[in-house]
């Protein structure tokens, strides 16, 4: 032993006899030092690989595991490269350590990956094949929804009630404010925008029948089925997702209930109910916000203003906009509980049904309203 | 062993919006002790656990972990308080978007510098330790009730914590693995003399790894009992305490006959 290469508190390197290189560990080699000096020893020893090391373990009074992490990474290091490692001196607490981390094996295996992602087809063909077994699973469950509709039909007494009127209120009462107050702001844009064109004409009074007509039968039902997937299809999603995870819809299951009966069909008809109706106050919330534009802008009368929006409106128009409003809240409840019972896994998966619940209910709902949009052109 | 007390608890009342679960407990864990709560259910067991880790802060009173006072310190001496303990909840609370090799590594990753080589190495060693060797690129959705607890443990133990709390450690879990897991308990105190608290309510595993109990009372809402469990056992006069190490129903059996 001769010369003194590296002084650290932790570890000394030194000449040994012969050409070995001695490495000296002192005190506790515990997860913070370990942490501290790996680095360094690492970076010095990938200077010199091909050396016979030992390393010396006489003045280590304690060692974890992070302390044996350390060795092998260095034994790792130095045999990869036609050095030779040895251990000595080691106390009997030191060599119990080692000995029940199984030492002399670790390091061998190879270090762990995550799998690689197989190649194109193979991703393509699981896509295939989830996306048809998706489309199974959603025909399966429109099929048991459906039934237990039929069956609920018949059995009115079979209806939870109190679900049924609380998600009433959840999806209904507690979706007025924001409904009313977005389709208020809307009538009142959309007068004052059109205004700017119509007074170039003169056609002042025609802000009443553009705001009215629009929002009555397009605009309004589409707004109230947007918040309403926001509002609830998400919520219907991360419910039941959760009662999965939970195993909540097992034990439903396992206790003899149609897990179709007793979730789904009190949101469909909660929505189905309620939601026409916000469509209703929504055509009420949108004309007020153009009376008070064409009241406050264009010098119109509130009566004048009102008899015009009467004139335009038949009760057809009223009366289509809220059927429309309850196919899209039929389709909203029927998305929001699929995902929900398709959640698997953990909470990320809870997150992507809650997504995919909002995405999927508002594609449905512009979808559905083009096909209205064209079957009432043929049809009338 | 030594006699340095690592977690003080200092007249502490504990408690959720007006009602009081726990009330003026002091009581002292030492360091390398493996030490259980226990009590009937609902006596507070879970709500001591989550005072003691700093999830809820006591209504009033002082829990100390290794010399800082965890209800008035600063975020900075909290965080540090943290990375000495380490926590087995109930059903091992994995992260569910990670494999099992990802959870245990993420704690290395954030608080230490070790190269990526290291930690792999440690994480295959902490997954031998609680015998799930080649189950590091399993998601914790693909694996039992049991692996997740075990693999959870190996969570707690990323760092080496000083101290680690078990929350009802062998609850769902088969006798053989519920063994084992005990087992590993002892083993992990002796080699590493991690302090080791733990809630339950077996029996069999509170002879097994207990060095010293308190017991918890739902009416009194204090300790009625601590020591041995099994000198408590044998030699205690109080009648819950007599009724719960040895098994006896509260009231008369089935068969009308009263039990003394």
């Amino acid at each position: 032993m001769k010369t003194k290469l590296t002084p650290n508190s932790h570890y000394s390197i030194k000449k040994g006899a012969g050409d070995t290189t001695v490495l000296q560990l002192n005190g506790r080699i515990d997860t913070e030092s370990s942490d501290k000096i790996i680095k360094g020893l690492i970076r010095t020893f990938k200077k010199r690989l091909n050396t016979k090391l030992i390393v010396d373990l006489k003045n280590v009074n304690y060692l974890d595991d992070y302390g044996a992490m350390l060795l092998v990474e260095i034994k790792k290091l130095i045999t990869a490269n036609n050095g030779s490692f040895t251990i000595e001196n080691a106390g009997d607490e030191v060599n119990e350590m080692l000995e029940s981390l199984n030492f002399s094996s670790l390091g061998r295996q190879d270090p762990f990956t995550r799998e690689r992602s197989p190649n194109i087809f193979i991703r393509l063909g699981d896509a295939a094949i989830s996306y048809f077994s998706d489309l199974k699973d959603m025909c399966i469950f429109i099929g048991s929804v459906c039934l237990a509709l039929l069956y609920t039909l018949r059995h009115p007494r079979s209806l939870r009630v109190n679900d049924t009127i609380d998600y009433m209120q959840k999806t209904g009462v507690d979706a007025l404010p924001i409904v009313g107050l977005i389709s208020f702001l809307l009538g009142l844009i959309m007068a004052f925008m059109s205004s700017v064109s119509l007074q170039q004409f003169g056609a002042n009074i025609y802000v009443a029948s553009l705001v009215s007509l629009s929002m009555v039968r397009e605009l309004g039902p589409i707004m109230t089925a947007i918040i309403v997937a926001g509002r609830s299809g998400s919520a219907f999603a991360a419910e039941i997702g959760t009662m999965k995870i939970n195993e909540e819809v097992d034990a439903l299951f396992t206790m003899g209930f149609d897990t179709s009966r007793f979730l789904v069909v009190p949101k469909v008809l909660a929505a189905v109910a309620v939601v026409p109706i916000l469509a209703l106050f929504s055509d009420i919330f949108a004309i007020t916000g153009g009376l008070i534009v064409g009241v406050g802008m264009l010098d119109l009368t509130a009566n004048a203003y009102l008899t015009q929006t009467f004139k335009t409106l038949t009760l057809f128009d009223v009366v289509w906009g809220a059927f429309k409003c309850g196919i899209f809240a039929f389709l909203i409840a029927l998305i929001g509980c699929l995902r929900g019972f398709q959640v698997k896994g953990g909470a990320a998966s809870v997150g992507q049904a809650t997504t995919s619940s909002v995405v999927s209910s508002i594609f449905l709902v512009i979808l559905s309203d083009s096909i209205f949009a064209v079957v009432l052109r043929y049809w009338s | 062993m030594s006699r340095e007390p690592v977690i003080k608890v200092r007249n502490m009342t504990a408690g959720y919006d007006e009602t009081v679960i726990l009330n003026n407990l002091s009581f002292d864990i030492y360091e390398g002790e493996i030490f259980v709560i226990l009590g009937g259910s609902g006596c507070g067991k879970s709500t001591l656990l989550k005072h003691l880790v700093g999830l809820i802060p006591p209504m009033s009173g002082n829990i100390i972990i290794d010399n800082d006072d965890i209800c008035s310190c600063n975020e900075e001496t909290f965080s540090n308080v943290l990375k000495k303990v380490g926590i087995l909840y109930q059903s091992g609370a994995l992260f569910g978007s990670m494999t099992l090799a990802e959870n245990i590594a993420l704690p290395m990753r954030e608080y230490t510098n070790l190269p990526e080589s290291a930690i792999q190495t440690l994480v295959k060693m902490k997954l031998s330790l609680v015998n799930l060797d080649g189950f590091e690129n399993h998601l914790p959705s693909e694996i039992s009730g049991g692996m997740k607890k075990r693999a959870g443990l190996a969570r707690a133990m990323a760092l080496n914590p000083k101290i680690l709390f078990f929350d009802e450690p062998s609850a769902g879990l088969d006798p053989i693995s519920s063994i084992d897991l005990d087992n590993l308990i002892l083993h992990l105190n002796k080699v590493l003399g991690t302090t080791m608290v733990i809630v339950t309510h077996e029996l069999d595993s509170i002879f097994t790894v207990a060095q010293r109990v308190i017991m918890l009372d739902k009416r009194t809402k204090g300790i009625i009992a601590d020591g041995d469990p099994k000198h408590l056992r044998d030699h205690s006069q109080n009648q819950f305490v007599k009724q719960f190490f040895n098994r006896l129903p509260s009231q008369k059996d089935m068969t009308g006959k009263e039990f003394t």
